[in-house]
């Protein structure tokens, strides 16, 4: 690991303390989502449609409720339909209309997969059982999976009457084009004239899936009186809460949602499945209902992130300058419409000063699962595409790409395509730390080839609560509630310990569910660390203000003659040395004494969340008689803003890397010919395995949020945009032949060899 | 479903034979327990033959070596007698899942689950292996290229129980290897699998070979093409080239989620090739 650029000048941030949730982790102690039994529960499972599209015409559940141990079972009768309704969860909108018939099928199936019925039995032997005995009668219909053929004038229609949004004059005939979006900057055609070089290319990804090792899994139980707990893995509990009252009818108040620990989210844990049938099978057994899903059930039935077709044509002047810069973006939904194309469209020359920008994108619905959230969503794609461009044009000008993209960076006060001037942002430095990085410098062998590419993340912040309470040792309590991802309780207990200048031992933070915490938004945009850590100084700074206003008290003085110095709360003013200095322990031994409990509470909207941009480089090695490609060195390069706890920054963005080298060479969703998912395991969709990867080596970059008490930018998406165009150069020098569609499979890579050859 | 775990081969097989249901054998069950949990299968019977000692036991005989059905691809890389004269076998056997799976995966498990991508067989056919099977009318032999004969379909009679493999007395100067075609570097299943395994005479030149290829056609197949290609060579790259040749014409592969047919074709030319070498060089060590 490269060490930090620059020296901490903080004690806490920028250390590398052992994470509190660390022990429990790594002995088995700690409890993800099925880890949760409860006295007397019962097991929950789905039944689900075996078709990719019908409508379903009758649900019989009256055999499996006569099997004996058969609780409880739920169909579409069960929940009161939803208006369609847009409101913001993470980083997407969802529709209650569409949440509720994702999570129970309605009119139609839309995808295999889909729930149809679920039950409540004694044992998992009796509910598959009974999953058996249900009978469903479907009229099949027709069903469409590619992007481009569901866009056909022909194509299957997925949600009947659908008229697209965004054109002008509206369409009056249904398609499956949710919306049309457009970003534009300046005048493309005008830029396009003004280049000596245009390069126009098509590109097609798969989707992908988010790849958590936990499956989703939930106990929700409900008491005779209405109210109710949810044990869930979540990225968002409060966000669960309101789903699930929601599409129940209950008030919010009655349910109270836990969140486990949590075995990978990246964005499709932001969504409930199982959690309103396990309340409502609950609801009617008034006994604790447990679900989990198989890794079966989560390929078909969870994520992924969209598969899309992208255009992209771009102009360069000889001396490197991009004038203008277009893309049209297609991109998957899944059955429902809710694609990240915007992000997708918004991110797409965002790594570029342009003064010339088009990008048009399009949400297009067909008979798979509806996507989710996963890492930086929508980024990934549209820059692939673009980045591949770019790395097109820095060969056909014989100009190194680095130069090219110095030559192009955005930095302070550029304006993005989609709206907003950046602050400091770190691309030039990032590109600068490659230059000089021992990767970029390095060697070659044989067969291997060498590739860069730039990625770029908005961050976002949000509703945020962090309650600090100071125990009666001077040890202090921290509950969050942005549920712990990726090394959280660490971060926010070294602010805390940096703010309140204690050891960061004295510190224990905790998660808190939705009911002893006030409302926190999910787990997502890179937001926790950001948003909590900005919770945290608030509510420590009170601690703080409180302490000061204790000692006042106790050496009557006015409060605004107490000050805080580095840890001593001390006497200032006329009265400076007059009383010896406190610390927040002595205070927290009299604090019952001097009027009660001491708590800081950070309540906020968190405000100044900046981008952060990342250049990895990939060195790939192709076997050149099967096709066969191996990343053989790999380097992140990423803007941290600060640092808070390098390590987890470095396991971030070694987690995105290893990501995206699985999307970039063997991770892909394959349908048969009847529309089903045909390799919904670990087998056949093959995420890297450990000895795929190289040791992927990070360069952390630090250019301070200026909005941060710290300096803190998220980071946690970034790492994930940049992997697939960097391979895909280095695949392009390794193997001659470029390359526009994702995966690079070995039969794909062998026979794009062996065309280049014959031709 | 009945679980039965009898002593002896013959109440194995009559417990089998007798059964009206469908009955299955468990030797480590890492395809069969996942099969009945997935609900692919649902047997009303399933035999352990584990507590059968010949079903466990790796023994020397006529020269050559007999290895128990359940014998588990961990306990075949422990005995070093066997890893000296097969080492080829004995990796493809542990190529099998992960280290924990080949800790119970058995060669008889491996070929009887009826997988035209199993790692072991190939291995086996190369190295001339022959099985042992016990039924309700006594025992016979059969080559193990003979007992796979479609995905999920053996030449076994209904009772009859693989007890264990004979591999054959091996000449001075032989070697066998086997090397798979995946995608990724480990915990997958072969898009092409190649077994090579050859004896060179005091000069140099290929006095015999066998040559299986997987997960290329229906079945593992037995490519006497192939061998013969290198038979009579000194195994230069002619003869390799000319055995690479007969290994594409002798695939009939599907177009699949792991692999086209053309690349599974182009493929298995080249893993013989590769296969073929290592052999070689083990060959001249031996």
């Amino acid at each position: 690991m490269q060490e930090r650029v620059k020296i901490p000048k903080f004690d806490v941030v920028g250390t590398r303390p052992v994470r509190p949730d660390g022990a429990d982790k790594v002995t088995g102690r700690a409890k993800y989502g099925a880890d949760h039994n409860v006295a007397g529960q019962l097991v929950g499972k789905v039944l689900r449609s075996p078709y990719p599209h019908a409508r379903i015409k009758s649900i019989d559940t009256s055999a499996a409720l006569a099997l004996t141990g058969v609780k409880a079972v739920v169909t579409r009768d069960d929940f009161k339909d939803q208006s369609s309704e847009f409101v913001p969860a993470g980083e997407m909108l969802v529709n209650y209309r569409d949440v509720l018939r994702n999570v129970m099928a309605r009119e139609k199936v839309l995808f295999e997969g889909h729930p149809v019925a679920a039950v409540a039995a004694t044992s998992e032997a009796i509910a598959r059982a009974a999953l058996r005995a249900i009978k469903v009668e479907y009229e099949i219909l027709p069903h469409v999976i590619d992007v481009v053929e569901a866009m056909k004038p022909d194509a299957p229609i997925v949600e009947d009457g659908m008229i697209t949004v965004g054109v002008t004059p509206p369409p009056t005939k249904p398609s499956n084009v949710a919306k049309r979006v457009e970003f534009v900057l300046g005048d493309v055609e005008k830029g396009f004239k003004e280049a000596d070089l245009v390069i126009e290319r098509e590109f097609n990804t798969k989707p992908v899936h988010q790849g958590y090792i936990e499956p989703h899994a939930c106990v929700g139980s409900v008491s005779e009186d209405g109210t109710a707990e949810l044990w869930t893995t979540t990225q968002g509990h409060w966000i669960a809460r309101a789903h699930c009252a929601r599409l129940l009818g209950w008030d919010m108040t009655k349910l109270r949602v836990t969140s486990s620990e949590i075995g990978g989210g990246f964005g499709g844990k932001t969504v409930v499945y199982l959690e309103p049938l396990a309340l409502a099978l609950s609801a009617k057994t008034h006994r604790p209902v447990k679900m989990a899903m198989s890794r079966e059930e989560v390929f078909k039935a969870s994520g992924p992130t969209s598969g899309a077709n992208v255009w992209v044509k771009m102009g360069v002047k000889k001396d490197g300058t991009i004038t203008a810069g277009e893309a049209i973006l297609k991109y998957q939904a899944g059955c429902f419409q809710g694609s990240p194309v915007q992000p997708g469209c918004m991110c797409a020359f965002a790594p570029y000063d342009l003064a010339n920008v088009k990008v048009v994108g399009f949400d297009v619905l067909s008979n798979r699962p509806k996507v989710a959230a996963y890492r930086a969503p929508g980024g990934p794609i549209s820059e692939y595409a673009v980045e591949s461009v770019v790395d097109e044009i820095a060969e056909k000008l014989g100009m190194c790409p680095i130069e090219l993209r110095l030559k192009n960076a955005a930095k302070e006060g550029t304006k993005a395509a989609y709206g907003p001037k950046f602050g400091p942002v770190g691309m030039v430095e990032c590109l600068e730390a490659a230059k000089s990085s021992p990767h970029w410098n390095g060697p070659l062998g044989k067969n291997q080839g060498r590739g860069i590419a730039a990625g770029f993340w908005f961050n976002i912040g949000g509703e945020t609560t962090v309650n600090l309470q100071l125990n009666e040792d001077g040890t202090l309590t921290l509950m969050a509630g942005t549920p712990d991802i990726g090394g959280l309780r660490a971060s926010l207990a070294m602010m805390a310990a940096e703010e309140l200048k204690i050891p960061y031992e004295k510190v224990r933070p905790i998660i808190g569910d939705t009911s002893t915490l006030g409302y926190n938004f999910v787990t997502g945009g890179s937001r926790s660390t950001f948003s909590s850590g900005l919770a945290t100084v608030e509510a420590a700074r009170s601690i703080i203000k409180q302490a000061c206003g204790r000692a006042a008290k106790l050496w009557e003085i006015p409060e605004d003659a107490v000050t805080w110095d580095n840890g001593e709360i001390k006497p200032a003013g006329d009265n400076a040395g007059k009383f010896k200095p406190m610390k927040l322990s002595d205070i927290a031994k009299v604090a019952g004494k001097t009027g009660g409990s001491i708590v800081g509470v950070g309540a906020i909207s968190a405000q100044g969340a900046a981008p952060s941009f990342g250049v990895h480089i990939a060195d790939s090695e192709v076997d050149p008689d099967t096709g066969k490609l191996t990343i053989t060195r790999y380097t992140v390069i990423q803007d941290a803003g600060i640092a808070i706890h390098p390590a987890y920054v470095e396991g971030q963005f070694q987690g995105g890397a290893a990501q995206g080298i699985g999307w970039a060479l063997n991770e892909e969703y394959i349908y048969g010919a009847d529309g089903k998912l045909q390799n919904a395991g670990f087998l056949d969709y093959r995420i890297p395995v450990a000895s795929d990867l190289p040791m992927i080596e990070t360069i952390i970059v630090e250019v301070p949020n200026p909005r941060h008490p710290y300096g803190v930018r998220g980071i946690g998406e970034t790492a994930i945009v940049p992997p697939m165009a960097a391979i895909n150069a280095s695949a392009a020098r390794a193997t001659g032949v470029r390359m526009f569609e994702l995966p690079l499979s070995p039969p794909k890579v062998l026979k794009a060899m062996k065309e280049a050859k014959k031709a | 479903m009945r679980y039965e775990s009898p002593d002896t081969l013959e109440a194995a097989a009559k417990l089998l034979a007798s059964e009206s249901g469908e009955a299955r054998i468990l030797a480590g069950g890492t395809d069969l327990l996942v099969q009945i949990r997935s609900e692919v299968l649902s047997p009303a019977l399933v035999v352990d033959i584990k507590k059968v000692a010949e079903t466990r036991t790796i023994k020397e005989e006529a020269g050559g070596f007999r290895i128990g059905a359940a014998v588990t691809g961990a306990e075949l890389k422990e005995h070093s007698a066997l890893k000296k004269v097969w080492p080829g076998l004995v990796e493809a056997a542990n190529l099998i899942g992960s280290t924990q799976v080949q800790g119970r995966a058995s060669l008889g498990g491996n070929l009887c689950n009826g997988s035209p991508a199993a790692d072991s067989v190939p291995a086996m056919i190369a190295a001339g292996a022959v099985a042992s099977i016990v039924g309700p009318n006594g025992r016979r032999d059969l080559k193990v290229e003979d007992i796979m004969l479609a995905p999920r379909k053996l030449a076994l009679q209904k009772g009859e129980i693989i007890a264990s493999f004979l591999l054959p007395k091996r000449a001075p100067h032989s070697g066998d290897a086997y090397l798979r075609f995946i995608p990724r570097t480990e915990m997958d299943i072969a898009v092409v699998g190649c077994g090579v395994s050859l004896t060179l005479d005091g000069s140099g030149t290929c006095a015999a070979a066998r040559v299986s290829l997987g997960a290329v056609a229906a079945r593992p197949l037995l490519v006497e093409d192939a061998a013969k290609a290198l038979i009579g060579s000194k195994i230069d790259d002619a003869a390799l080239e000319k055995m690479a040749a007969a290994a594409r014409a002798a695939c009939k592969p599907i177009d699949d989620k792991r692999g086209t047919i053309e690349f599974r074709t182009d493929v298995a030319g080249v893993l013989a090739k590769r296969t073929a070498l290592i052999a070689l060089e083990r060959a001249r060590k031996g």
